[in-house]
């Protein structure tokens, strides 16, 4: 089954002349896949994972996630796909500051409507799971890079989404954190997350199962050809 | 394969608190500044609103104890403009009224003063003026003696002075505990008593009295009157008020001036609420400022935040609930700054009052004005801002740095 389809989706932003940052992409993510979307800056793969997450929408094209047209949702719809379906985890983590890393996680359910001690209750088991479970109650400034990343990740998945999105998670941390925190979406893999992560990191791409090279907003490789 | 669209996202209500006190816990500092602001106009509100009700309570409850009867008749002026005289059988004319409860008269004796010692110099009057007063004067204006005691049949006769309340202070005499005596047109009279202020005749404050007889022996003075006091009937003030100058003057009631002096205390409660429209209006201005800065604020906190915007719609938040949050904010703000403002306005009343002496009044109205006038401005204040967080797109949010 898959959890995210796209068919030729076009993205012009308005300008003169207008800018094409995708140009007719089609790509299927199947349930319980991890794959890699590379390229590099300017290829169009950040515009591609925003349409992804419904932070975006296409020009023109299909784009349908878990089942549904995304071109015939309005800003609610949208926004509780992102809310129920799709956990992001960023570059720069964009943690709040001024909560608790238990609350951070716990953010990750906020706009579900569930009473605050159940997100609580569900986000430290996931920060559990990301070996976070002593750090509940500091803030984000007291940890190390890999660490906040971590939470980033915890808060991704405790609403168990139908598709992860990771953009250049790696790209603020150092080699050794980037390869642990790796190697714990490739656990949440194991455990049967799907998740795409995009990157411009070839050797980040090269350990995921599934590669698509994307270079001028056209998909030009899929391992899964 | 799931097809149904999932559940639209939603918070609780008691969350939206939660939500609108993030950024203000993380910004301690900005927001209880620019809460500050509001909190200052709502304080001049409040304090305005406390002090003049606190003023005016005091007012009506004097105006209240004093009466609203008492009336005074004094002589006019004739048709060529020269000063009329009030005939001296004006008192009993006007006692034969039904709704007079009582009558006084009173006359002032032109050039006598009044001096502490003979050592005084004669040009020194100290602004006191000498008076003969009948002797049902003290219970006409429902006055009292506060050392000593008033004029009687017998000390009416003899050299006896009974000295008003701003007499006494500017004579520098605050009790009879010794003989006193004081200097009356160059013979020694025995001052017998010392009278209380008495509001609504002020003029017998800044007043010596003396018996007529004496005046009459020691200063040749004429028993006409130049102020008849009347306490009239308390159901019947006005029409007695219309019928006094015939019934002082029949022949000529165009020569008298009737007044009321607990029209003057009504006037000045009035008046303090002129004065309070206008330190209300200051308040406002405050209020604007304070306004103005929320406002500002909450800009600011949009733009630094956009990241924490993106990062919200991308956790799921309508751009509903992302304006929400941030029009909670600002009124969280301002309803914070707001009960400061109230507080800190009543505290001043209380403190006003004190010092004066006065009961403390802090009008509901200006409590439930206060908040509700804070929470209009934070509601306006944050509008601008939320409309702007809720229409920042996700992508353009998330793109920082």
């Amino acid at each position: 089954m898959n959890v995210l389809e796209l068919v030729d989706v076009v993205k012009r932003y308005p300008g003169d002349p207008p800018v094409e940052a995708l140009r007719g992409v089609s790509l299927a993510v199947r349930e319980g896949e991890m794959l890699a979307i590379v390229g590099r800056s300017g290829s169009g793969k950040s515009t591609l994972l925003h349409i992804m997450g419904t932070l975006d929408t296409a020009s023109e094209g299909t784009v349908r996630i878990a089942g549904f047209d995304t071109s015939t949702l309005g800003d609610r719809q949208l926004s509780a796909v992102r809310a129920r379906r799709i956990g992001f985890v960023f570059q720069q983590f964009f943690l709040l500051d001024g909560m608790s890393v238990l609350d951070n996680a716990a953010n990750g359910l906020l706009y579900s409507g569930l009473p605050l001690h159940e997100r609580r209750a569900t986000a430290r088991r996931a920060l559990e799971r990301v070996g976070l479970g002593h750090r509940l109650r500091h803030v984000p400034a007291q940890l190390s890079g890999g660490e906040r990343q971590r939470v980033a990740i915890a808060r991704a998945v405790v609403h168990r989404p139908a598709l992860i999105l990771a953009d250049e998670p790696t790209g603020n941390l150092d080699s050794a954190s980037g390869a642990s925190l790796l190697g714990l979406l490739h656990e949440l893999h194991a455990e049967g997350a799907t998740i795409a992560v995009i990157t411009h990191d070839r050797e980040v791409a090269a350990a995921t199962p599934r590669q698509v090279l994307i270079e001028d907003g056209r998909i030009v490789a899929d391992s899964a050809w | 394969m799931i097809t149904t669209v999932p559940a639209p996202s939603r918070v609780h209500a008691a969350e939206l608190f939660r939500l609108g006190s993030v950024g203000l816990r993380t910004r301690r500092l900005r927001a209880s500044l620019s809460g500050l602001g509001v909190a200052i106009g709502i304080a001049a509100m409040v304090a305005v609103l406390g002090v003049s009700s606190s003023s005016s309570a005091n007012l009506l409850a004097q105006l209240d104890q004093l009466g609203t009867n008492l009336l005074t008749v004094t002589p006019g002026n004739t048709f060529l403009g020269e000063s009329a005289t009030l005939p001296h059988e004006a008192p009993a004319t006007i006692g034969r009224l039904d709704s007079v409860q009582g009558v006084s008269s009173t006359a002032s004796i032109a050039n006598v003063t009044v001096r502490r010692t003979d050592q005084v110099p004669v040009s020194n009057t100290n602004g006191i003026i000498l008076r003969w007063a009948d002797l049902s004067l003290l219970a006409t204006l429902q006055g009292s003696v506060y050392r000593g005691q008033w004029l009687n049949p017998a000390s009416e006769r003899f050299p006896a002075v009974v000295l008003g309340w701003v007499t006494a202070q500017r004579l520098g005499i605050v009790d009879l505990d010794q003989p006193t005596q004081v200097d009356v047109g160059g013979r020694w009279y025995t001052v017998v008593g010392l009278l209380r202020s008495m509001p609504l005749a002020p003029e017998i404050d800044r007043s010596a009295l003396i018996g007529l007889p004496v005046a009459q022996s020691d200063f040749l003075t004429s028993d006409s009157p130049d102020t008849v006091y009347v306490r009239a009937d308390p159901n019947h003030v006005l029409p007695t008020l219309n019928v006094l100058p015939a019934a002082a003057n029949p022949e000529h009631p165009e020569q008298v001036n009737v007044s009321r002096p607990s029209d003057a205390l009504a006037a000045r409660a009035a008046a303090q609420g002129t004065f309070t429209s206008l330190f209300l209006g200051l308040g406002a201005v405050a209020l604007l400022v304070g306004g103005v800065g929320i406002a500002n604020v909450m800009v600011i906190s949009v733009l630094e935040r956009r990241s924490e915007i993106g990062l919200r719609r991308a956790l799921g938040a309508t751009r509903l609930l992302v304006g929400v949050q941030f029009l909670s904010e600002s009124l969280l703000l301002s309803l914070l700054g707001g009960a400061g403002g109230v507080a800190l306005g009543a505290a001043a009343t209380w403190v006003y009052a004190q010092v004066n002496a006065l009961p403390a009044v802090v009008p509901a109205v200006a409590v439930g004005g206060g908040l509700g006038a804070a929470l209009v401005v934070g509601a306006i204040a944050g509008l601008y801002p939320a409309n702007r967080a809720a229409r920042l797109s996700p992508t353009e949010a998330l793109r920082t740095v």
